[in-house]
């Protein structure tokens, strides 16, 4: 059982990396991956909210929203899963509120250095991307919560890598019209290129 | 500003992917098959335009701190149409797609134009800022759809244009355009190309 976890978030950090086989959360994967330490400040930000809201919405999909799942209120018929993207926003958004003024009353020290990426994370795409993947797998509840914890580590994992690349490649004499973006859109191209050697391994 | 230069203006000098890094996760991901491209490009046009005139409608009447919120609850409820819709109409390309369609909702373009056009414009620029990006975005994804499909597959819109050697012709398909990293590099000399040509986009 437990290795069956195990290697649910192995393959959710290297295999099927957020960032660099599904490309969600690009956008602010590009436009923040300039500096290490902001980047692992976005990451861990990731992590809280992606680790929460993949089960959340779970339990959301579970007993609200899938066809049929409504028969413990008495209304076994009732399909409601074209409701599905504007729940798991809500919830989303909701979460990430609900985090920034938890962190804010009881960490002050975290909220701080968290503090402009949490209202960011309700359009990262990679939060909404793993709540999407979370209902087309039907995965249950237990396997939810390790999906959501890998597949942030493995965005973050990545965003990490590239900043690290990114802070070095200043030193380099690239092309003038290659600078800044277009370097970064080849390194990652090279990166996700990498991360297809995992691709080969099968859990 | 006119409404002729709200549409030209994003397709090459401020285009969303080149150079505001609006909405790139959609861009790579769905560039395999030109078709794919087409219809996630008229849906994406369509609900930056509507989500844009939209929130530009209520700009004076919603309070700055619940503005993202509601924002989303807009484009959320135009995504849920359009997605609906493409999924009454044309299944098969839905059904490759269907997670980025869903995702059209988190799409930075979406999101950025109505925070930095919408809230700040009328309803009718709005609305055709909208449509200048969202062609501004169609014309990045076409480019890199045509490549990818045509030497990827020797293909367009899937009838053959190359002869591949596996069907007797002469054409070698290069695999690394099927596979999603080369999506990144084609953006990458897209940008340089652009930036080679206007030099004022250079990043120093």
């Amino acid at each position: 059982m437990l290795e069956h976890y195990l290697s649910l978030i192995i393959k959710a950090i290297f295999i099927e990396n957020l960032a660099l086989s599904f490309f969600l959360g690009m956008c602010t994967f590009l436009a923040v991956s300039k500096k290490v330490s902001t980047s692992l400040g976005l990451g861990v930000a990731v992590i809280v909210v992606q680790t929460i809201t993949i089960p959340a919405n779970n339990l959301l999909y579970t007993y609200f929203l899938k066809a049929g799942a409504l028969g413990w209120a008495g209304y076994p018929d009732v399909d409601l899963s074209f409701l599905g993207l504007i729940s798991y926003i809500g919830v989303i958004a909701a979460m990430v509120q609900i985090l920034e003024m938890a962190l804010d009353k009881f960490f002050p020290a975290l909220y701080n250095s968290l503090g402009i990426f949490l209202p960011l994370i309700t359009v990262n795409c990679a939060i909404l991307g793993g709540s999407l993947f979370m209902v087309e797998r039907d995965y249950n509840f237990g396997e939810s919560v390790a999906y959501g914890f890998g597949s942030s580590v493995g965005w973050a994992l990545a965003i990490a890598i590239l900043a690290g690349i990114t802070e070095k490649m200043d030193y380099s004499d690239a092309p003038k019209g290659l600078r800044g973006l277009g370097m970064t859109f080849m390194t990652s191209g090279l990166l996700a290129i990498v991360f297809m050697a995992f691709a080969g391994i099968s859990l | 500003m006119s409404i002729k230069s709200l549409i030209v203006d994003p397709l090459i000098k401020s285009n969303p992917i080149t150079l505001q890094i609006l909405g790139i996760c959609s861009a790579l991901a769905v560039t395999v098959q030109l078709k794919n491209v087409f219809v996630m490009c008229a849906a994406v046009t369509v609900v930056v335009a509507l989500a844009n005139m939209g929130v530009s409608i209520i700009r004076n009447h919603v309070p700055s701190s619940v503005r993202i919120i509601v924002q989303m609850t807009i484009i959320a409820s135009l995504v849920i149409i359009a997605e609906q819709f493409l999924k009454a109409y044309v299944y098969d390309q839905w059904k490759t797609m269907a997670v980025y369609v869903g995702l059209i909702i988190t799409n930075c373009i979406v999101m950025g134009r109505t925070e930095a056009f919408g809230m700040k414009n009328g309803p009718i620029e709005s609305f055709f800022d909208g449509i200048g990006n969202g062609l501004g975005y169609s014309i990045i994804l076409i480019v890199v759809g045509f490549f990818r499909e045509l030497f990827g597959s020797g293909k367009l819109f899937g009838m053959t244009i190359f002869e591949l050697t596996k069907d007797g012709g002469w054409y070698q398909p290069n695999g690394l355009m099927l596979l999603p990293p080369s999506a990144f590099f084609l953006i990458g000399f897209i940008i340089w190309v652009i930036r080679t040509k206007d030099p004022s986009q250079v990043e120093e």
